[in-house]
C-alpha cells in the first residue's frame, strides 16, 4: 500500500473524477440513482455489481454516450456534464468496451493510428502519414506493447478473440490518457491472457488512473487499490479491496458467499 | 509484458506472416495490368473513332466519376447517396446558367473559367447542405432523404422557368476555346475527361490511406468507438459529401459540355438510380469499381438496343438487361465485378496465399 500512497501523492490532489447525484432514466427504469464518486487522478477503482446493477452505464455516462437524466460530470475540475463523448476523450478520458468495439475492416495498424489521430491534430488531413510520421511510430509502439506486431498488417476481423481483446486496451491507450474507464476487459481471456492483462495494467504509468468493472474478482482486486460498490443503480459500499472481501453484506449479494 | 507472449501471437496465427502488407503503397503501382489499362487509354484515339471515343469512352469516365462520388461515400463511408447524379446535373445547370448558352434570357455570360468554379462551389454547398440533413440518419433513412432531394430537385428543374428553364433546359451551352484549340473536338474532349477522370480516380484512392480517409472507414465501421476515440463523427461524414460533391461536380461540367445541353430528363430519378446500379455492379470496395460498373452499363445502353430490335423486342428493353444483370451480380457477388475478378484471382492462386477472407469489406 506505500506504493500506491506514493504514486498518489506524487500525482497530485484534486479530483480526477467528480460525479455529483448522477442519474439515467430510461422510461420508468432508473438505470443509475443518485451517484456520487470522487476519484483522485492516479488512483485505481473497481466498480463491482451484479448484471443491471449498472455499471455500464456509469461509464455511458462519465464518456457521453448517454447523458445523465440530472448530476454533474467534471473531469479534471471541467464540467463536462454536456460535452460530447469526442470532447471528453481529446481532454485525457478513454475506455474501452465489454464488447469489443473495434474497425473490422481496417489493420490492426490503421486502427490503433486512428486512435493516436483522434487525440491529436490533423483528424481531417488528405495526406497520407510517412512511415517517419510522428503518430505512425506512435502507433506502431503501441501496437508493440499490447504484443500485437506480428499481426499489425492484418485485418481485425480475422484477429483471434484474445488479440481482439488487446487491442481494444491499445485504442484506450493512444496519445495522453489521463483517466482510462476498462469494462470488462478480462472477457473471454483464458487464464494465461488475464495474467498479462493483470501486468498490462499494473505497469501503466502512475499518472494514469482507471475505473475498472470485472466480474473477475482475481484480475479486480489485484490492479485497484479502492473498491466501489453498485446494486440496482445505486452505490452501497464503498472501500479498499481487502474491506470489501470481508463484507458480509457484498459476500451474500455478489460474492455468494464462498469466494475465498 | 512477456517476451514469450510474442510466440504464443505467432503460434495462434501461423498465417500471419505469409499474409501479404495491405494496400499501404501506391495501388497497384507494380501490376502490369494497371500499365496496360493506362497505354491503353492514353492511346485510344489512335485506336477508336470519334463515336466509341466520346459515346463510350467519355461517357464512361463521366458516369464512372459521378458513380465514383457515390462509392467513396458508400464503400468508405457506409452512406448511400442517391443523389450524387444530382448534384453533378446541378452543376451542369449551374455552368449552363452562368456561362453562355443558347437561352440568352437566362445564360449570364460569364466565361468558362469563372463559370466553371462558380458552378463546382454551388454544388459542393448544395451536396454538403444536403449531406448535412443526411447525417441525421443513418442506412435507409439517408437512401430516403437523398433520393427525397434527387426528385425534388428533378420537379423543380420541370416546373422552374426563370433559372431552369422548364422542361425544355438550357440548350447549345457553349464549350472551352482557348490556345487555339476546341475543347469540345472528340480528341481533345476525350483527353479532357481522361485527365479529370483520373485526378478523380487517384485523388479517391490517395485519400482513403489518409488519415480523412481512414478515419472515414473507421466512421463506417463503427461510429460510437469513432467517437470515443476523440473523433466528431457528423463532421467526417458532412466532409465526406463535400468531397463527393466536388468530384460529383466535375463530372456535371463534363457532361454539360459533352451533350452541349442540360435538361430535367438527364437529373431524373431512373438517372439518380443508374448511379447507384453502376457502383453496385461494378463493386463499391475499390475506386476502380464504378468505372467498370459504368463501362458495363454504357456498353449495355449502347449495343443491347441492337441486339434487341435484332432479335425482335422493342430496344428500350436494354434496362432488362441491366437489371438482369444487376440481380446476377447483387446475388453472386456483394461487392461486384471487381468482387468477382478477386475471387477469380485468389481461386488460381495456391492455397497458402490467401490466408482468411479476402472478401471486401462486409
Amino acid at each position: 500500500m506505500d506504493s500506491v500512497a506514493r504514486r498518489l501523492s506524487a500525482v497530485g490532489a484534486g479530483a480526477a473524477l467528480e460525479l455529483r447525484g448522477v442519474t439515467r432514466l430510461f422510461g420508468a427504469l432508473a438505470a443509475l440513482t443518485d451517484v456520487t464518486i470522487t476519484v483522485r487522478p492516479g488512483e485505481r477503482r473497481a466498480v463491482l455489481g451484479s448484471n443491471g446493477a449498472g455499471k455500464t452505464t456509469l461509464f455511458n455516462c462519465i464518456t457521453g454516450d448517454f447523458l445523465p437524466t440530472s448530476g454533474t460530470i467534471r473531469f479534471f475540475g471541467e464540467d463536462v456534464t454536456h460535452f460530447p463523448p469526442y470532447e471528453r476523450i481529446r481532454r485525457g478520458l478513454r475506455r474501452t468496451y465489454q464488447i469489443s468495439a473495434l474497425f473490422p475492416g481496417l489493420t490492426v495498424q490503421d486502427n490503433v493510428y486512428l486512435a493516436c489521430r483522434g487525440v491529436s491534430r490533423g483528424r481531417f488531413s488528405f495526406l497520407r502519414p510517412g512511415q517517419t510520421d510522428a503518430l505512425m511510430q506512435a502507433a506502431d509502439s503501441l501496437v508493440q506493447a499490447v504484443h500485437l506486431t506480428a499481426v499489425k498488417d492484418q485485418r481485425v476481423a480475422e484477429l483471434a478473440h484474445g488479440q481482439q481483446r488487446q487491442l481494444e486496451i491499445a485504442l484506450a491507450l493512444a496519445g495522453a490518457p489521463r483517466f482510462v474507464l476498462f469494462d470488462e476487459p478480462a472477457a473471454g481471456l483464458s487464464p494465461t491472457e488475464r495474467a498479462e492483462l493483470v501486468e498490462i495494467l499494473t505497469s501503466l504509468p502512475a499518472h494514469i488512473g482507471y475505473i475498472i468493472i470485472e466480474h473477475d474478482m482475481d484480475v479486480a482486486l489485484r490492479v485497484v487499490e479502492s473498491v466501489t460498490m453498485m446494486h440496482n443503480g445505486r452505490i452501497f459500499k464503498e472501500g479498499v479491496p481487502e474491506e470489501i472481501q470481508s463484507d458480509p453484506e457484498v459476500q451474500e449479494l455478489y460474492l455468494g458467499g464462498g469466494h475465498e | 509484458m512477456s517476451v514469450t507472449h510474442d510466440a504464443r501471437v505467432q503460434i495462434h496465427n501461423p498465417a500471419a506472416a505469409a499474409q501479404r502488407p495491405a494496400a499501404r503503397s501506391w495501388p497497384d503501382a507494380n501490376n502490369p495490368a494497371v500499365w496496360i489499362v493506362a497505354a491503353i487509354l492514353l492511346i485510344m484515339p489512335l485506336i477508336a473513332n470519334g463515336f466509341f471515343l466520346i459515346e463510350i469512352f467519355a461517357t464512361t469516365l463521366i458516369l464512372g466519376t459521378i458513380a465514383l462520388s457515390l462509392m467513396f461515400l458508400a464503400g468508405y463511408g457506409g452512406m448511400v447517396s442517391l443523389m450524387q447524379l444530382t448534384i453533378a446535373g446541378f452543376c451542369a445547370y449551374m455552368v449552363a446558367v452562368f456561362g453562355v448558352s443558347g437561352n440568352a434570357n437566362i445564360s449570364l455570360g460569364w466565361p468558362w473559367w469563372l463559370a466553371v468554379p462558380m458552378a463546382l462551389t454551388l454544388a459542393t454547398i448544395f451536396g454538403t447542405l444536403g449531406g448535412a440533413l443526411a447525417v441525421r440518419t443513418e442506412g435507409i433513412y439517408t437512401i430516403m432523404i437523398t433520393l427525397a432531394i434527387g426528385a425534388a430537385f428533378y420537379y423543380f428543374t420541370n416546373q422552374n422557368w426563370a433559372i431552369f428553364n422548364g422542361h425544355t433546359g438550357i440548350n447549345n451551352v457553349s464549350t472551352p476555346h482557348f490556345w487555339g484549340v476546341d475543347w469540345r473536338r472528340d480528341i481533345p474532349f476525350y483527353y479532357v475527361v481522361l485527365a479529370v477522370a483520373a485526378i478523380c480516380y487517384f485523388a479517391v484512392d490517395y485519400i482513403s490511406r489518409a488519415p480523412f480517409g481512414l478515419a472515414l472507414q473507421g466512421v463506417r465501421d463503427n461510429p460510437r468507438r469513432m467517437a470515443a476515440l476523440g473523433f466528431n463523427v457528423n463532421a467526417h461524414r458532412v466532409a465526406a459529401y463535400a468531397v463527393a460533391s466536388f468530384i460529383a461536380g466535375l463530372a456535371g461540367v463534363l457532361q454539360v459540355w459533352n451533350y452541349r445541353q442540360i435538361s430535367p430528363g438527364s437529373v431524373s430519378v431512373g438517372a439518380c438510380i443508374d448511379i447507384l446500379i453502376i457502383a453496385v455492379v461494378g463493386g463499391i470496395t475499390r475506386p476502380i469499381g464504378p468505372y467498370i460498373g459504368a463501362l458495363v452499363f454504357v456498353l449495355l445502353r449502347t449495343f443491347a438496343l441492337d441486339f434487341l430490335v435484332r432479335i425482335g423486342l422493342d430496344g428500350n428493353r436494354f434496362r432488362l438487361l441491366i437489371g438482369l444483370g444487376f440481380l446476377a451480380i447483387v446475388f453472386w457477388s456483394s461487392d461486384g465485378v471487381i468482387g468477382l475478378w478477386q475471387r477469380w484471382r485468389q481461386s488460381q492462386r495456391p492455397q497458402s496465399d490467401h490466408p482468411g477472407g479476402g472478401r471486401g469489406h462486409g
